[in-house]
């Protein structure tokens, strides 16, 4: 009785970080309607500028006294990074369609992700104990650390703070106009630009308060910034977005949930998050506190001309470049196949990735799931059934129709960004669980020894099985866009209303485009696990998602050539990268932000809009 | 003969109520307009016809079946058909493929993965946009359409499940006036010829008293008039609330 106590008492504790994180995204998505990819970033800067802060100021100022300014001080420094991220890179971003911004705020983690690892290392530090509150208390014959109850108070006391300052203050008001209504607040006279900064820096503070405060639990390491952006998107999916208190209720509920659940399923305390979320999504698809949002078309891209059949001439162009590309096996060598096997692999990932998020209007940010659950299908089923090549493959895309249909079922209940993050949330628990149910996937040590049978090994047959059954793939999306189901699904991406009131099913076109996708990026996983002989947990990754995302963008959303044309430039790309820097993530995640900020309407769309403002 | 039959209907915002207790009658072939200052809660009876909002209490009967509790596609499918306040049609679609959308998903293929929807119904399709008098136009992209043209092709989108009853939401909105009376005469032949119901919000009131058959007046949520636009224009109590302006 007394150990479970102490358990609910640890969980507030967490309780208390996750919402100091979450109020700031709620707050900076209220105000700004971006989803801060990066709000994790600032919650590890805050852990590393913490345990510099405190090494700096407490042979100065005393242990006891260094800690506690160095604390409110490293806040205010991540703060004051906020705000300059926001006048440099997201303030020229509000007005780019929602996946522009997610990918900015996403390039910006990779590069804050390389730049701490290039200042601190790739060591955990470990900080320093709370000075006056190293101990521990006796709560019921239970040691309990003095420090967790004392950060269970500032959980509340943080919620009181910002309940005070948006109930009292003018700047609170605006806030509130803001959240309500953007327009309104503009017409208001309001100075927007100060106001997007300041609650920017406000939000970015907070997180950077709570990872300087969560140095005395826990070490500062790299990928807290990943790891903390989860959970906090679940706590702000379940309270709901842009709820201060929804964000401290969920935080609440699922510190709890993640103290009790680690004592029944130690292995799988992330399932319980995923069940839980979808429990209140079932009840509440606005979460707890939220306010539902009528559905708004998808803002993709402006406009586009339809999409026509390829006329007689780019039928041949496209047989002509498959002649050419079955060709190649006869004029390369094992090198440049395998960098074509894999170019040819991901570009089917990159169409189907287009066939949701392009042609569906479906912004996903979690496409990694298709396709690692591909990936991990044909392994285990290699693993654990001894199947072959055929089965495995067909177990991939099993494995991941099921898993996508699954979380489909879920995810089409929201749009935008909602529908993002959970897409997110879905793939990164498909990846803990890979990485600890460890009895089943070996976690991080991955599956290995997926080969392909012995007819299939040479790297030319390897290539032209990639050409064939993924060229396949891709032909069968394509054909798919044509049909009825992908006509109803560009009506539905251009107006839900419309298509609600011509008797469209809407729910069942979005599932199907969904299950599809991910069963067409289950393809290219399963092929992949075979062709690397392997499969580990990055392959669920949201590097793998986000990587799909820049391919499909590089190559332009208006054409349904364009995410194979992306998927050739960026992969090319990235291993000559990788092999001449370390820090090639850095440089994607600029790459990014600069595609974004430059081009705000993709490469392809900026030049066509060029080239109708030239032609006209 | 009733086509639709509204009765006693509520929907409330928070405890306002928006549309409070309203009932009314509309008869095939029939052309009903109601009207009422902004936030009278003429759009909020609309969309609780169609199923877009759930209403509160009371019944929505089109030829005697009941269509309280179902979604907008399903209301569609019974012979709801609506144009919207703000244009709302597929705007990376060619005209034709908006109206084809719409006819496939009437016949439930609209999840079909082998045919090719550009291929099907194009006269059925075809015959439509010669209704609205846009067939010429059929392979333009729909969202670089003139907003008249717009219009027409949101009508003929939904006449495609050939519909008992048409709601238009200020039909006439944002047009010039020679076009506006066009596409009143359209609708008027449309609801003589096929014996359609239709029901349409309107500011314009040249557009009202030329055209409808009936007038509704509303105010606060509720019905404070009706009958033919003479008797409505007549009423002491309409020309206080609303027409006391002119």
């Amino acid at each position: 009785m007394s150990f479970l106590f102490v358990q609910f008492l640890t969980g507030l504790a967490s309780a208390s970080s996750l919402f100091l994180v979450a109020s700031g995204l709620s707050l900076i998505f209220g105000v700004t309607r971006v989803v801060n990819f990066a709000h994790g970033s600032f919650y590890m800067l805050g852990a590393f500028c913490g345990y510099s802060a405190v090494g700096l100021l407490a042979p100065v100022l005393g242990d006891a006294f260094g800690f506690w300014v160095a604390v409110p001080l490293t806040a205010a420094a991540v703060a004051v990074l906020g705000a300059a991220l926001e006048m440099t890179v997201l303030r020229r971003i509000y007005g780019a369609p929602e996946l522009f911004q997610l990918l900015a705020t996403f390039g910006i983690l990779l590069v804050l992700a390389d730049a701490t690892l290039a200042v601190w290392g790739p060591e955990d530090l470990l900080g320093p104990r709370a000075p006056g509150l190293a101990g521990a208390v006796q709560v019921f014959g239970q040691a309990v650390p003095t420090y967790d109850l004392f950060l269970i108070g500032v959980g509340p006391v943080v919620l009181g703070l910002l309940w005070f300052c948006l109930q009292r203050t003018r700047w609170g008001v605006q806030i509130r106009a803001a959240t309500e209504n953007r327009e309104l607040t503009a017409a208001l006279g309001i100075n927007q630009r100060r106001l997007f900064t300041s609650v920017f820096a406000v939000g970015a503070g907070l997180a950077g308060l709570a990872g300087a405060l969560e140095l005395p639990r826990h070490p500062a390491s790299l990928g807290m910034d990943l790891g903390v952006i989860v959970e906090v998107f679940v706590v702000t999916v379940v309270g709901g977005m842009g709820s201060i208190p929804g964000a401290f209720v969920a935080a609440l509920l699922i510190g709890q949930l993640q103290a009790f659940g680690i004592l029944a399923f130690p292995e799988i305390t992330i399932v319980l998050l995923f069940l839980f979320m979808a429990a209140v999504l079932i009840v509440r698809p606005w979460g707890l506190l939220g306010r539902p949002e009528a559905p708004a078309a998808a803002r993709i891209l402006q406009a586009e001309a339809p999409l026509r059949p390829l006329p007689a001439s780019g039928k041949a162009a496209a047989l002509a470049i498959a002649l050419l590309l079955a060709a190649l096996p006869l004029v390369a060598g094992p090198y440049i196949l395998s960098v074509a096997t894999e170019i040819i692999v991901f570009a089917l990932f990159a169409a189907s990735l287009h066939f949701l998020t392009g042609i569906g209007g479906i912004v996903s940010f979690g496409h990694a799931a298709g396709f690692g659950l591909g990936a991990y299908g044909a392994a285990l089923a290699v693993r654990w059934l001894e199947a072959g090549m055929p089965a495995g493959l067909a177990a991939g895309v099993a494995l991941a129709a099921v898993g996508t249909g699954i979380f489909g079922a879920f995810c089409i209940r929201l749009s935008g960004v909602y529908l993002a993050m959970l897409t997110l949330a879905f793939a990164q628990i498909c990846y803990a669980v890979a990485f600890q149910w460890y009895d089943v996937t070996g976690g991080d040590n991955g599956l290995i020894g997926i080969w392909p049978p012995r007819w299939a090994s040479s790297p030319e047959t390897l290539y032209w099985l990639a050409l064939l059954l993924c060229g396949a793939g891709a032909m069968a999306l394509r054909h798919m866009v044509h049909a009825p189901l992908g006509l109803g699904m560009r009506a539905c991406r251009d107006s839900p209303l419309r298509a609600e009131a011509s008797a469209i099913d809407r729910r069942g076109i979005r599932w199907a485009a969904f299950t599809l996708a991910g069963m067409a990026a289950g393809l290219a996983g399963a092929f992949y696990a075979f062709f690397k002989g392997s499969v580990f947990p990055d392959a669920l990754g949201v590097g793998v998602s986000v990587d799909g995302l820049v391919m499909m963008l590089l190559g332009g959303i208006g054409t349904l050539s364009g995410p194979l044309v992306g998927a050739a430039a960026y992969k090319a790309t990235q291993v000559e990268l990788a092999a001449a820097t370390d820090f090639w993530r850095a440089l994607l995640g600029l790459g990014i932000v600069l595609l974004v900020v430059l081009f705000p309407r993709g490469i392809a769309g900026q030049l066509q809009y060029l080239w109708y403002r030239w032609v006209r | 003969m009733t086509t639709l039959a509204v009765s006693n209907l509520r929907k409330s915002f928070d405890g306002v109520r928006a549309v409070d207790g309203i009932g009314f009658e509309v008869a095939a072939g029939e052309l009903v307009a109601i009207i009422g200052p902004n936030g009278a809660g003429k759009s909020t009876c609309f969309n609780c016809v169609n199923g877009q909002l759930r209403p509160d209490a009371g019944s929505v009967r089109l030829d005697g079946r009941e269509l309280v509790g179902l979604p907008p596609r399903e209301a569609a499918r019974a012979g709801i058909g609506r144009t919207f306040q703000i244009t709302a049609a597929f705007g990376s679609l060619s005209v034709r493929e908006n109206v084809q959308a719409a006819l496939i998903a009437g016949r439930r293929r609209m999840l079909s993965m082998l045919p090719v929807a550009r291929r099907l119904y194009i006269q059925e399709a075809d015959a439509l946009l010669d209704l609205v008098g846009m067939r010429a136009l059929g392979d333009a992209t729909c969202g670089a359409l003139a907003y008249g043209d717009l219009k027409r092709v949101e009508l003929a989108i939904a006449l495609a499940q050939d519909p008992r009853m048409l709601l238009m939401d200020e039909p006439t909105a944002g047009m010039a006036p020679s076009s506006r009376r066009d596409l009143m005469g359209l609708v008027h032949g449309i609801a003589k010829n096929r014996s359609v119901g239709v029901l349409f919000t309107e500011h314009d009131m040249d557009i009202v008293f030329g055209y409808a058959d009936r007038v509704l007046v509303m105010s606060r949520g509720r019905l404070i008039a009706s009958g033919p636009p003479d008797t409505v224009r007549a009423d002491p109590a309409v020309r206080e609330t609303y027409l006391g302006t002119e």
